[in-house]
């Protein structure tokens, strides 16, 4: 077995030196019954070639948004991504060190978690930002769960239509405390009004007023973003508490839903409330700058059933990818990379709702954005997936989701817009 | 004229990304944009400060840095309750498929059958691993893994009206998630106090249960972070059972048990299995990690949402509500889908009995370094041990020798250190697991430096030990001056 170094005669020569002839021996507070279980109903050991097979068999049996007509989004992204991620990423002395305990001998870990830090702070407007959260949804979870902490009230309000995977992980988040819930209007009970901007269909919004209504009650205004490219074309969330949300569309892969990048920023008066790991600049003994994980205070391993979340990913090699990419487009790469969405964003509007019967309710976005048609939205997906085209998402029974990014071409646009036409003529509302 | 910085030899100075001179041309070529009226209903963000640099120099950047980390594939790692084991390069190569990869997770799931398929073998996989058949694949992470399993035991309860059962048992050997996890599900946490003898005995076990009224579960690591196997398990998930509380496995430690012994027949209910850890998913510097819950089918109908599930030929994600009982969605999408791919991989290439020479090897790797260390350092609790071995430095300590200096001894070694001061139970514990990938020859090393540490000791040689590393790219850092001041992301100065 080539993972595994042991010969019959080194593991004899290590059970001699313990004093033992069988492994067994080592095994002795094992329940009898329980020991050396032999019915598993699966195969023995395989070489390289016979499980990439099997692993080329299932990857083949799907249909990846990479053969093109892909106009799906909805909180994961196609998007293009450089080769140098996942050169980097790859690299042994990232994807294959441990979260840096050690700070003496992780500083290139602990350095890009800073850089990331810093990234995502200057991209929400936000004083400061955690090393990083499991996706979008438990992010936005835990953003509740803190508004909780800071205002000790019970009651959330989502202001702007949420992701629904988003709305399902708060709830059952939530549905653990007593008295804790989702509730469409502000009081002076509620901890938060989450603000999802672009929205689940699409719709960027402003904060002024919300921030007007949260200082009113005394509640925390927290904004959620499911495609982080929309940050380099709409303003920044400045006036917000707490900025959460995906960041996968940076460096990472669709990778059919995980792993994706939770990220997480807020104001410095925040901070001891923070769930999750941060890194802080600091010196060695010789006086050189180095980093390290800090404030653990507020952690599990420290504080136990008083942390403020049981988290302990930094979710690091994502972060990582997010870093290396931030980097390839820089200040002008990512501003250009959200004009470049929304114009093709644009030129799919235009050619959808040159469709006739096609209509778009909402005339602001910033990569996709809902299309209204007479017939059943399932039905009609699913003729366009019978023309390979993956149309978006059914958002309700007479609406799609529909999403460009700079990978769809005009020609697959062109393609969407005919197929469309074709479709809404055959199939009767 | 330019300062020179302190790069010497191999040993690079490397700026951050904001200290750079920002070059006129980002490290990407992108059409240019046709600047055409915005349609978003609200003027173009203005300038946001970020770093500018070219593809070359971006290159440079990560790579100089990445030479300041240790890695598994740089050496021995032998951090306790961690299982740093190798990380195979097929099952990198795997995940990368451009059918895995590129695949969005709403596509209709005519598109997806063979990832829902591989999903569904792994969730096969791990419940005939485990004999724990009712399997969710979604929970990110361990921690995420026993949100997801306390949940459960918490839906099953409320759905049986047992509003009474409030508390979870946790002993104090446990990782500090499983305290945090069980508060954030709303729980009282009752502390089993294990300090005598490193394991949870029959009568502190039954003290903690009281009559049971309002137990809710338990949570145990078994074999626990004092590397023992708990011998009165059965025994005590017998009493758990019966005063109506269910058994909370954390699968941490598994790599002790997989392929030899099922949690099942330890009389577990739902525990988590870290795919980054038994089954050999990269670290990556903490993440992303994987934590799927495998249960009994008494507790199935409570796991999170969404399963996949098998109709003759075909393959679905459960819909959302097909499942009332469920505790509900943890996380957008899934779970980590591409994580999945890599541990299917590495348990098709192991089989069953390369899995269970996996948790022989460990077990007596951990034994060879115990018994060659004994005579050096304090057992706290007699062996044999499973995976991982713990020892103290009392015995050091008397001569002003700590666990840390003997940790940060290991790094001027070129070796990772132990996972230090934990368990909470020893003082200044050195938890050792070594896994089944290491050579004897590298286990040989890591007793020999362990060895020398002592004799040093013992001979009055402890200044240098004070000091170390002196060879690593930074010497002991001031972790106060971080909590003190806190500097937490790069400002314009």
């Amino acid at each position: 077995m080539r993972y595994l170094p042991q010969t019959k005669k080194s593991r004899d020569n290590m059970l001699s030196a313990i004093g033992v002839t069988h492994v067994d021996a080592l095994f002795t507070d094992v329940p009898a019954e329980a020991l050396n279980h032999n019915q598993f109903n699966l195969p023995d050991h395989q070489g390289e070639l016979a499980v990439e097979r099997t692993m080329n068999q299932y990857a083949n049996q799907n249909r990846p948004a990479s053969a093109g007509r892909f106009f799906l989004g909805a909180g994961a992204y196609y998007h293009h991504i450089p080769a140098t991620v996942d050169y980097i990423i790859q690299r042994s002395e990232f994807l294959t060190a441990y979260t840096p305990y050690q700070p003496e001998i992780a500083q290139g870990t602990l350095q890009v978690i800073f850089e990331y830090q810093t990234f995502i702070a200057q991209l929400t407007g936000q004083d400061i930002a955690n090393a990083s959260m499991y996706d979008g949804a438990t992010s936005c979870a835990e953003a509740g769960l803190m508004a909780m902490r800071v205002t000790g009230r019970k009651k959330i309000m989502i202001g702007t239509p949420l992701h629904p995977h988003y709305r399902e992980t708060l709830m059952a988040y939530l549905n653990n405390l007593p008295d804790a819930d989702i509730e469409d209007h502000i009081t002076s009970d509620t901890a938060c009004v989450i603000i999802q901007s672009p929205d689940f269909l699409g719709v960027p919004h402003a904060y002024d007023d919300w921030r007007k209504r949260c200082d009113a009650v005394g509640a925390l205004l927290v904004v959620v973003v499911t495609e982080i490219v929309s940050l380099g074309l709409l303003p920044a969330p400045a006036q917000a508490d707490i900025v959460c949300g995906e960041a996968q569309s940076i460096g990472l892969a669709l990778s059919y839903g995980g792993p994706h990048l939770g990220f997480f920023a807020c104001r410095e008066k925040y901070l001891r409330q923070m769930p999750g790991r941060l890194c802080g600049r600091t010196v060695d003994a010789d006086g050189k700058p180095g980093f390290v994980l800090t404030l653990s205070t507020r952690e599990q391993h420290i504080r136990r059933e008083k942390a403020t979340s049981n988290i302990c990913t930094n979710q690091g090699l994502c972060a990582l990818a997010f870093t290396v990419h931030m980097s390839l487009l820089g200040e002008d790469g990512f501003k250009t990379l959200a004009r470049l969405n929304h114009e093709k964003a644009c030129y799919l509007a235009d050619a959808l709702s040159g469709v006739k019967h096609v209509k778009l309710p909402n005339p602001h976005f910033f990569n996709e954005f809902v299309i209204e048609i007479p017939q059943k939205s399932d039905v009609v997906l699913d003729h366009l997936r019978r023309r390979d085209i993956i149309g978006g998402y059914a958002v309700s029974d007479h609406h799609i989701l529909v999403t460009a990014t700079e990978m769809t071409t005009d020609d697959d646009i062109n393609m969407y817009a005919r197929a469309l036409s074709d479709i809404l003529t055959e199939v009767s509302a | 004229m330019t300062q020179i910085d302190d790069t010497r030899g191999l040993d690079y100075h490397e700026s951050l990304l904001w200290e750079k001179a920002r070059s006129d041309t980002p490290g990407v070529d992108l059409p240019t944009p046709e600047n055409k009226p915005l349609r978003t209903g609200q003027n173009a963000r203005a300038e946001i400060g970020l770093p500018q640099i070219s593809e070359p120099q971006a290159v440079r950047h990560f790579v100089r840095l990445s030479t300041k980390n240790y890695s598994i594939d740089h050496g021995f790692f032998p951090l306790g309750s961690c299982t740093m084991k190798h990380n195979p390069r097929l099952n990198e190569k795997m995940a990368r498929l451009p059918g895995f990869a590129h695949l969005h997770p709403l596509q209709p799931m005519e598109t997806t059958q063979g990832a829902l398929a591989l999903m569904c073998e792994l969730q096969r996989w791990l419940g005939e691993l485990t004999g724990l058949p009712g399997v969710c694949l979604t929970p990110a992470a361990g921690a995420h893994g026993e949100l997801a399993g306390i949940m459960t035991i918490r839906a099953a309860h409320l759905h049986k009206g047992h509003h009474h059962k409030t508390v979870i048992l946790v002993p104090d050997s446990a990782h500090g998630t499983n305290p945090a996890t069980a508060a954030m599900c709303g729980y009282t946490i009752r502390t089993i106090p294990t300090r005598e003898t490193g394991r949870v005995t029959l009568s502190a076990f039954k003290e903690a249960l009281g009559d049971g009224y309002d137990v809710a579960g338990m949570m145990v690591t078994n074999p626990n972070t004092c590397g023992l196997f708990e011998k009165d398990i059965r025994e005590i998930s017998d009493l758990l059972h019966k005063a109506g509380g269910y058994f909370y496995g954390d699968g941490a430690n598994f790599n002790a048990l997989v392929g030899k012994i099922r949690p099942s027949d330890l009389g577990v209910d739902v525990m988590h299995i870290n795919l980054h850890k038994t089954f050999s998913t990269p670290h990556g510097g903490g993440g992303p990690g994987s934590g799927p819950i495998c249960c009994t089918p008494e507790l199935a109908p409570y796991m999170p949402t969404p399963i996949v599930i098998k109709d003759q030929n075909t393959y679905r994600l459960e819909q959302a509500g097909e499942r009332p009982t469920s505790c509900g969605q943890l996380k957008g999408f899934h779970g980590q889908f591409g994580m999945h791919v890599r541990a299917l991989s590495y348990m098709m290439s192991h089989g069953k009995d390369g899995l269970k020479r996996v948790s022989e090897d460990a077990v007596i790797h951990a034994n060879y370094i115990l018994s060659q260390l004994q005579d050096d350092y304090h057992v706290p609790y007699a062996g044999p041990c499973m995976h991982e071995c713990l020892l103290t430095d009392k015995i050091q300590k008397e001569k002003g020798v700590t666990t840390l200096d003997i940790a940060k001894t290991l790094i001027e070694y070129g070796m990772h250190p132990m996972t230090v001061y934990f368990p909470l139970v020893v003082q200044g514990a050195m938890l050792i697991e070594p896994t089944e990938t290491e050579s004897q020859a590298e286990l040989d090393r890591f007793i020999h430096v362990m060895k020398m540490v002592a004799q040093d000791v013992t001979a009055g040689r402890t200044d240098t030990l004070h000091t170390y590393p002196v060879s690593a790219p930074r010497r002991r850092l001031d972790e106060v001056k971080a909590a003190k001041e806190p500097n937490l992301r790069w400002k314009v100065s």
